[in-house]
């Protein structure tokens, strides 16, 4: 018998090796990608909560959620190729001034 | 005893395409496997009755954000790896911080199985998208306003942002 709370496990693990993805690489492409992954994690939350309550209103949320993933995957793709073109790196630890 | 095994094979998947994303020496590889997380995510949310949201994932995450990152990994072409500088003694104190976040959510995920709230019956059906436009056009119409506002002005920051010249 599947529970609530084995989805709420499954979604606990996928944001946390988001989080490990965040803390550990230095490339910021991965980053941005290990936070997509912690989106989604959320997203799992949301839904498994809609599926117990029979409540519709968290997918409604999850959509939320995905359009602001959308516009923070633009943006932020939008200023690494800024960054790229001014200093022919992606490494994060290399990204600590405001200009230059 | 079919939707025990679904669930099971389904959480491997994912977490083991995460766990990919995460360690792959190379950034493709990582968009790759990052695709195939969320193409497993989308038949969990089928599991889960949110056939909308299923298909959403397909098309915007699958086709669109994945599409998105695959030309930045290709336009950013690197001549040295990236993690070249990486200082693992930087990570000491976030490390300790995320860890105990993970006990304590770990704490609340058992305390809430243990309380094991009984859901109403059920009243989530076929008619999924056409419950999620009425909340969504209905009560919840100013945050979909929002959220169009917001899109728009992300699509103008990225163009002005990715312009040649500022």
């Amino acid at each position: 018998m599947i529970t609530q709370t084995h989805y709420l496990a499954l979604s606990a693990a996928l944001f946390f090796l988001g989080v490990i993805g965040v803390l550990t690489r230095r490339n910021i492409i991965i980053i941005l990608m290990s936070m997509e992954l912690m989106l989604n994690a959320v997203n799992i939350n949301l839904i498994a909560f809609s599926h117990q309550w029979q409540n519709i209103v968290g997918q409604v949320f999850a959509v939320f959620v995905i359009c602001v993933a959308a516009a923070e995957a633009a943006v932020g793709l939008g200023i690494i190729l800024a960054f790229y073109r001014n200093k022919e790196t992606v490494n994060i630890d290399e990204m600590s001034l405001m200009r230059w | 005893m079919a939707e025990v095994i679904t669930f099971y094979v389904l959480a491997a998947l994912i977490l083991g395409f995460a766990a990919l994303v995460v360690t792959a020496r190379s950034a493709v590889h990582s968009v790759l496997f990052l695709v195939a997380d969320f193409l497993c995510v989308a038949v969990l949310y089928v599991v889960l009755q949110a056939q909308f949201l299923a298909v959403i994932q397909v098309l915007v995450y699958a086709g669109g954000i994945v599409v998105l990152y695959l030309f930045v990994v290709m336009l950013v072409n690197l001549k040295r790896p990236a993690e070249a500088y990486s200082d693992p003694n930087r990570l000491g104190r976030l490390g300790l911080a995320m860890s105990l976040a993970v006990v304590a959510e770990l704490g609340a995920i058992a305390a809430y199985g243990w309380v094991k709230p009984d859901g109403p019956a059920s009243t989530l059906d076929a008619a999924n998208v056409e419950q999620i436009g009425m909340a969504l056009y209905t009560d919840y119409l100013i945050p979909f306003e929002v959220a169009s506002i917001l899109l728009l002005v992300a699509m103008i920051g990225a163009i002005v942002l990715a312009k040649r010249e500022m």
